[in-house]
């Protein structure tokens, strides 16, 4: 039954995203729209990425530091290892996971509200796709976005972990430069990016798919921001293991 | 005009819609009653496209609308104005932006040509200088009527009003049963107004069709649902002991 039910929701997000991809009534009033989703779910999601990014760059460096005890490890080994955590997974995954909860339980709530509130159906009797309007300019941001978000955090984090070994004293600035300029592979933030773009569709296209297909009233839209998350982050999971096998090995 | 023949739909297992065949008028304020959960949204949802009819056709001036693309369908859409239970305003945009949605979407007139559109649809609904309120900052009432002034933007050919009254006091209902009255007649619109009050019935209806059991179970005008004989409208028109009264005073006036 669970199968089945999954399948039945794979097939109706597929059809949905059939939809979202047509062309939008008007271009003027979509890139308004584009613009206006940028800023929404891209632009204020900027505080809580530098937290983050800051934060968690401080404790892998930290950690890395404290476990450093084998003399043979050069001392450059502390910024190596944060810049390659940060880059490969840090801030493209983490990142996307609790954008996940921050964007996708936004998007999953303002469309399932305007789903119960006879909005959605308002915009279809005027003769306006609901889908289009409400959801392409929103995978558009996020697509567009979400790697400018990242490429920040990465930048943050990478300061926050020279910060924290600079501050402890368990480093100098120079080896820890020298550390994450160490064995740089440029390709790697090409992958670290273009899972970004994947996380930033299927967080916004999840999300909005349990808006859209909200039932019921208030308690309902709740259940379905919540069932947002959970799945845009299972998504995510399992869409890093598989891009981690395409690009990586 | 809008007709609609044999028209059937159901939920799952549940049959909602039975054969309904009926038409309604342009020009005229066609009424749609009956009890809760008998089918009357469900018949309208099925009319504007939102619900898919399982069989039958719905009819917009000779075009079938059930056999029509989904672009087609959004064509004819433009020409439909609807006014929602809840009023359905879109609660992030102000007043103004409300009624100029459908207009910024489908014209390309000036941004003072919207403007001007938008102030004579806020002045027929008797809101001008309401502009800039967000709707979350409007009565009930008010909602309603720039839910009207929003329906109208576009100058439709058919109207919809989903319970039109529902959460009114008796003052203010009469006042958008009027409106609705009004803009019919000035625009001679087809319109569909679907209802539990009787008040808006005798008041504004043309024509009255009583869906019972999912079914059109009586088409008549206003007049004959005072003195009709059936007994599930008598049930559903004079539900109370008072109305029950003041039904049998009215007929021995009659005879």
């Amino acid at each position: 039954m669970a199968v089945i039910s999954t399948l039945r929701n794979i097939g109706k997000y597929m059809n949905m995203i059939w939809i979202v991809f047509s062309r939008p009534e008007k271009w003027s009033v979509f890139r308004e729209r584009l613009f206006h989703e940028i800023h929404f779910i891209g632009i204020n999601s900027i505080p809580i990425v530098a937290l983050m990014s800051i934060f968690m760059g401080a404790v892998i460096a930290l950690q890395t530091a404290s476990n450093m005890t084998s003399p043979w490890l050069p001392a450059y080994t502390i910024g190596y290892i944060t810049r390659s955590s940060i880059i490969l997974e840090f801030s493209p995954t983490m990142i996307s996971l609790i954008l996940a909860g921050k964007v996708g339980s936004n998007v999953a709530s303002e469309i399932g509200t305007m789903k119960t509130t006879e909005q959605i159906d308002a915009l279809e009797v005027m003769g306006v796709n609901s889908l289009t309007y409400l959801v392409l300019p929103k995978i558009l941001g996020a697509v567009l976005f979400f790697p400018v978000l990242i490429t920040f955090s990465m930048g943050l984090g990478l300061i926050g972990g020279w910060l924290s070994l600079v501050l402890s004293g368990l480093g100098s600035t120079e080896t820890y430069v020298v550390g994450i300029r160490s064995f740089f592979i440029p390709g790697n933030i090409v992958y670290a990016l273009s899972k970004t773009v994947v996380f930033a569709f299927l967080i916004v296209s999840i999300s909005s798919y349990y808006g859209y297909y909200t039932k019921g009233g208030a308690l309902d839209v709740g259940k379905s921001a919540t069932k947002a998350v959970v799945s845009a982050s299972v998504a995510i999971l399992i869409a890093n293991f598989l891009l981690t096998q395409m690009f990586l090995l | 005009m809008i007709e609609v023949v044999n028209l059937n739909k159901s939920f799952g297992d549940l049959q909602i819609l039975h054969e309904i065949n009926t038409k309604f008028e342009k020009g005229k304020v066609n009424m749609v009653i009956g009890q809760s959960g008998q089918g009357k949204s469900v018949l309208t949802k099925c009319i504007v496209g939102l619900h898919t009819p399982d069989t039958g056709s719905i009819q917009y001036s000779g075009k079938n609308f059930t056999e029509m693309s989904r672009k087609e369908r959004m064509l004819i859409r433009q020409e439909i104005g609807m006014l929602f239970q809840g009023s359905a305003l879109f609660d992030s945009m102000t007043v103004e932006e409300n009624i100029m949605f459908p207009i910024t979407m489908f014209t390309k007139m000036t941004k003072k040509e919207k403007l001007d559109r938008v102030n004579f649809c806020l002045d027929r609904v008797n809101l001008g200088g309401r502009n800039k309120l967000l709707p979350a900052e409007c009565s009930g009432g008010m909602q309603k009527r720039v839910a009207i002034a929003r329906a109208i933007a576009m100058n439709p050919k058919y109207l919809f009003c989903d319970e039109p009254n529902s959460g009114l006091d008796p003052k203010t209902a009469i006042v958008i049963d009027n409106l609705i009255r009004e803009i019919t007649y000035e625009y001679d619109m087809t319109t569909v107004v679907i209802t539990h009050d009787m008040n808006s019935v005798i008041e504004i209806g043309d024509s009255v069709m009583f869906i019972h059991e999912g079914q059109n179970w009586w088409s008549g005008d206003r007049e004959s649902i005072i003195t009709t004989d059936n007994q599930e409208i008598i049930d559903f028109v004079y539900a109370s002991d008072f109305m029950k009264e003041i039904r049998a005073s009215m007929k021995e006036k009659h005879q």
